[in-house]
């Protein structure tokens, strides 16, 4: 749990507790056990279990980056056992045994590339860190482009934890596309965001669109750094809903007035209550049988109206695009209206043929 | 004895290289006997499936550890590349099971990252004679490589440590950055069938320790059999005078370069069974922070005794797996402290501490 | 062409950053072949000075952070280090540790997540490729040079260290006490390290893993230069900002990492002393 991790396991406990206190699942209260993955995918599977060997829990939240959820895929498929992950992913997946909380490509980038073609901005330039999430998600952009009128005007990945941005910004300001796609991850954001707001080459004049930079995130880079460019997620803390109102209030009265929620930390606020609900429709914790029940739970959380798809376990989710404050916080500026259905390989895109 | 080739601090042995010799041979093949049984015969029946996994595990990095107490206890190269080695044995190893198991199609990280056929590099490793001598081949290869080219230079000490970290930070990058030829920064995982045997049955995991362990025995004694023979005490003259070596006529270079070619074949044995027991391999093993917990723990074992070494690699790996559990926060200001404490209070680790015990011992009677 | 002209300052402004992390390192690698791991986590305590002192001001941030990190060296080669002087390997495990808790330190002080450190805003804007807070960096290498260049050659504090650099046992035998020079010498290098980290929250995050990512090359770089040397130390970080520089341009940041450091081994091979060094006949 390196960084961000901490955060979604707080609104995990947060949810425990608030079922806890409404009377529990099946009149039994919920016993948390929290292993550390420590950043190390051989960890994540060796807790994982051990989690389900030695623990025998009935059902297990967590993973952070997609090498986790892969190092961890196998010891649940193996040994039968159900993990919710709560992040946005690249898709191209649908383990019988892992349900996914968090968005996935059709439900993020694609709604973000429409939001592009919206504005305009038909020259884009791809940044991504060097790992499977943004070569998958730039496939995906290069086939929406071409498939749109749009243009790709240059695809550069750094390493994981690279943090000299100098030369990758000067190749960007060269090419002058109209946005700029970027899915960097981690610190590398810090430097990247830093480096380009030294440039003076304002949001207005060339957006960054984000998918991995939320509230908690652009405080590390800065907010004047950040401010005036967009994200895309399912989630913010400004969200409009009643739900959203008592989770923000909840959060902050059981961690600290100072903290921020973010998509991440809702997704696996919501998979405990999901997860819930399906063991009620079930009647049991036993893991066929709630698989089955899952399918078709619906519930109203502070994103609006989540529905597990029995097909491939993902969630229906809203997309929202968000424009960073100057205060840190994230204002929506466009949704998808409503809850977007999962495609994990993008079946139903017609230009997405050939990608899988 | 003969003369004790370094200065010596008083009431300290000197380096010779081994636990100081109880009483011949006799002793010895008892400990190691008992030791035998409690690996083979007691552990698997005690320990629960989960737990004993976990113990072949801390006997994978055993074995690793095995090779740097060759390399820098016996040899005096400390390297920081070790994860390099563990890395292509564990790769080759890996690679070999992801064909067994696509049964001719591709591999499925190779489906995901779009790669249309099988590489050209890949092939070769579908055959499993192939694929288990690369497991040896490919570090040895590498180690005789690096060390012609760096030991003939004569960069010793503190910049072998060094360049040995930034080679194994370059191999990270370059693993992590090709995608579709060696699964990125995922690694290689989700593996179904070794030769065989359905890798998550408890069976198999339980064939698993027993081959771990006895990979680990038999290499023990071939380790020790060289520290004993005449290549042996060579080595410990070039740990500690290499100039005089030289002008005794002998070529340190080539000693250094052989032991370290030991010490990665043997590195790159304890990757290929890593594989199969844990179930992945990442290339976060291949950098320097695993290279750096494992000369660590040699040291906290004992890095002039190689009983020590292996000691301090399941010593470590316990502490690591109870600390991670009960205590997460105060693990990584544990490791630091125990890094600290060894160095300046023990810098012969555990195993100098037992000796020092039984030198007092017989000092009295 | 334009921008492979572009790609000479920014190399160059590589190299200062370069420069400023291996600075302190030539000094305390060079002058007394101790590896000190936790040469980033100085950097890092420079860093965090900075957010610290964020509302006070930038420039007060700066000899700040000097004499919080340069303080942080002199406990640690007073308790820990002095013991093991001549044992480069036992230092650098033993350094590392240091590092692990520091790291930790800095998680249970500050939190794991990076915090926001607010760029003074008389370093906003920049002049043509080169932004003004990359200019202040290259000016802050150009000024700790010089500095440390006048105290090693115009001061008798400074010549006394390099007397104890060429040759310990005879500087001692001159009457000369080497401990009190190594107290020193650490003392500045740490502290070199912390204005580096000062630097460093204008373009990167900062975090407890913020050493972490800078200490590899941090090495490199004084290896390449050769041991304590400071015209090594800024050739090299001149040099291997523009390798950098221009590898990134011509093919993509990983690339030119591995470029790099193939290019810094093949040169060890050539000249394994680094670019320069003090001749001696003596057995290391």
């Amino acid at each position: 749990m390196a960084i961000s991790e901490v955060t979604v396991r707080d609104a995990e406990l947060l949810a425990i507790e608030e079922i806890n206190a409404a009377g529990g699942v099946l009149g039994k209260k919920l016993e948390p056990v929290v292993e550390d993955g420590a950043s190390d995918w051989p960890t994540f599977a060796e807790k994982a279990t051990k989690l389900i060997a030695q623990d025998k829990v009935a059902t297990v939240f967590g993973g952070w980056t997609s090498a986790s959820r892969k190092a961890m895929l196998p010891v649940f498929e193996k040994r039968k056992a159900l993990l919710w992950y709560p992040v946005q992913y690249e898709g191209l997946e649908s383990s019988p045994y892992i349900f996914y909380t968090g968005a996935t490509t059709n439900q993020q980038i694609v709604p973000g590339l429409d939001y592009l073609k919206e504005k305009g901005k038909k020259k884009l330039f791809l940044v991504g860190s060097d790992y499977v999430f943004p070569r998958t998600a730039n496939k995906i952009i290069k086939a929406y482009a071409a498939a749109n009128g749009m243009e790709i005007l240059g695809e550069e990945y750094t390493p994981l934890g690279h943090t000299e941005y100098s030369t990758l910004v000067n190749k960007i300001v060269e090419a002058k596309p109209d946005a700029v796609f970027n899915t960097l991850n981690g610190d590398s954001n810090v430097a990247f965001f830093k480096q380009l707001k030294s440039t003076g080459i304002g949001a207005d004049q060339m957006p960054v669109m984000s998918v991995s930079v939320a509230e908690e995130e652009v405080r590390g880079i800065g907010v004047d750094n950040v401010a005036g460019h967009l994200v895309a997620w399912n989630y913010y803390q400004t969200t409009d809903t009643p739900a959203n109102e008592r989770f923000v209030a909840a959060f902050k009265a059981k961690y600290g007035a100072d903290k921020v929620t973010s998509d991440p930390m809702e997704a696996g606020y919501n998979a405990v209550y999901l997860w819930a609900e399906a063991v009620r429709k079930a009647g049991t914790t036993d893991v066929e049988a709630v698989k089955k029940a899952a399918g078709g739970v619906s519930l109203d959380r502070p994103e609006g109206r989540v529905t597990i798809d029995g097909d491939n376990q993902h969630v229906y989710k809203t997309a929202r695009i968000g424009v960073v404050q100057p205060d840190g916080q994230i204002k929506e500026v466009w949704n998808s209206g409503e809850p977007i259905k999962p495609d994990p390989y993008l079946k139903t895109y017609s230009w997405a043929g050939g990608l899988v | 004895m003969t003369a004790p080739a370094m200065p010596v601090r008083p009431g300290e042995a000197p380096p010779d290289g081994t636990v100081r010799r109880w009483r011949g041979p006799a002793a010895f093949a008892a400990v190691f006997s008992a030791v035998a049984v409690l690996a083979l015969v007691a552990a698997p029946l005690l320990l629960e499936p989960f737990r004993l996994g976990l113990l072949a595990k801390y006997l994978c990095y055993a074995i690793v550890a095995l090779g740097i107490g060759l390399a820098w206890g016996q040899g005096g190269m400390l390297t920081l590349g070790q994860g390099v080695f563990f890395g292509l044995g564990g790769y080759a190893m890996g690679m070999y099971l992801k064909l067994n198991d696509a049964g001719g199609d591709l591999p499925d990280f190779m489906v995901w990252s779009g790669v249309e056929k099988l590489p050209a590099l890949w092939k070769p490793f579908g055959n499993p004679v192939f694929a288990l001598a690369m497991v040896v081949v490919l570090p040895v290869a590498v180690a005789l490589l690096l060390g012609t080219l760096v030991f003939r230079q004569r960069v010793r000490g503190a910049y072998f440590a060094i360049l040995t970290q930034a080679l194994a930070a370059a191999l990270v990058i370059l693993l992590v950055g090709q995608q579709g030829l060696t699964g990125g920064t995922n690694g290689l995982t989700n593996f179904f069938d070794f030769f065989g045997h359905d890798v998550a049955a408890d069976e198999t995991q339980r064939g698993l320790y027993l081959l771990v362990a006895a990979v680990l025995g038999a290499l023990y004694l071939g380790a020790r059999q060289l520290v004993r023979s005449r290549f042996g005490r060579l080595l410990l003259a070039v740990r500690d005078g290499e100039d005089r070596v030289r002008f005794l006529g002998y070529d340190p270079a080539t000693v250094k370069t052989l032991t370290f070619a030991v010490s990665a074949g043997m590195t790159g044995i304890a990757g290929a069974l890593f594989v199969p027991v844990v179930g992945i391999i990442s290339p976060a093993l291949l950098g320097v922070v695993p290279s750096l917990e494992l000369v660590v723990a040699v040291a906290v074992g004992g890095r002039f005794a190689l009983a020590g070494a292996v000691l301090g690699a399941v010593v470590m790996g316990y502490a690591r797996t109870y600390f991670s559990e009960e205590l997460p926060d105060a693990w990584l200001y544990l490791q630091g402290a125990l890094f600290v404490l060894v160095m300046t209070l023990a810098p012969r680790g555990i195993a100098g501490l037992a000796a020092n015990l039984v030198r007092r011992r017989e000092a009295r009677t | 062409m334009e921008g492979v002209l572009n790609q000479l300052p920014i190399g160059l402004s590589i190299g200062a950053v370069l420069l400023l992390i291996a600075l302190g390192l030539t000094f305390t690698f060079g002058q007394m072949g101790v590896v000190n791991m936790a040469h980033g986590e100085f950097i890092m305590a420079g860093a965090y000075t900075a957010y610290l002192l964020q509302g006070v001001g930038f420039l007060v941030a700066l000899p700040a952070a000097f004499v919080v990190a340069g303080l942080m060296g002199l406990v640690l080669e007073r308790t820990l280090i002095r013991r093991f002087y001549g044992r480069p390997l036992d230092t650098l495990l033993l350094t590392w540790g240091v590092s692990l808790m520091l790291q930790q330190l800095a998680r249970d002080l500050f939190g794991a997540p990076n915090v926001q450190v607010a760029s003074p805003a008389w370093l906003r804007g920049g002049i043509g490729i080169l932004p003004y807070n990359r200019l202040f960096i290259m000016a802050l290498a150009a000024a700790s040079v010089l500095a440390i260049w006048a105290y090693m050659n115009k001061t008798g504090q400074g010549r006394r260290m390099r007397a104890v650099m060429q040759n310990r046992r005879l500087a001692a035998t001159s009457g000369i006490d080497t401990g009190r020079v190594d107290q020193r010498t650490f003392f500045i290098g740490s502290g070199l390290a912390g204005v580096a980290g000062v630097a460093l929250t204008l373009i990167g995050p900062v975090g407890p893993a913020l050493g972490t990512y800078y200490i590899v090359d941090a090495f490199l770089v004084v290896v390449a230069g050769g041991l304590g040397q400071l015209r090594g130390a800024v050739l090299a970080a001149a040099g291997l900002g523009l390798l950098n520089s221009y590898a990134e341009f011509w093919s993509d940041a990983s690339l030119a990492k591995v470029v790099v450091f193939v290019a810094i081994i093949g040169f060890l091979q050539v000249r394994p002393q680094g670019l320069f060094f003090v001749r001696s006949r003596a057995l290391t």
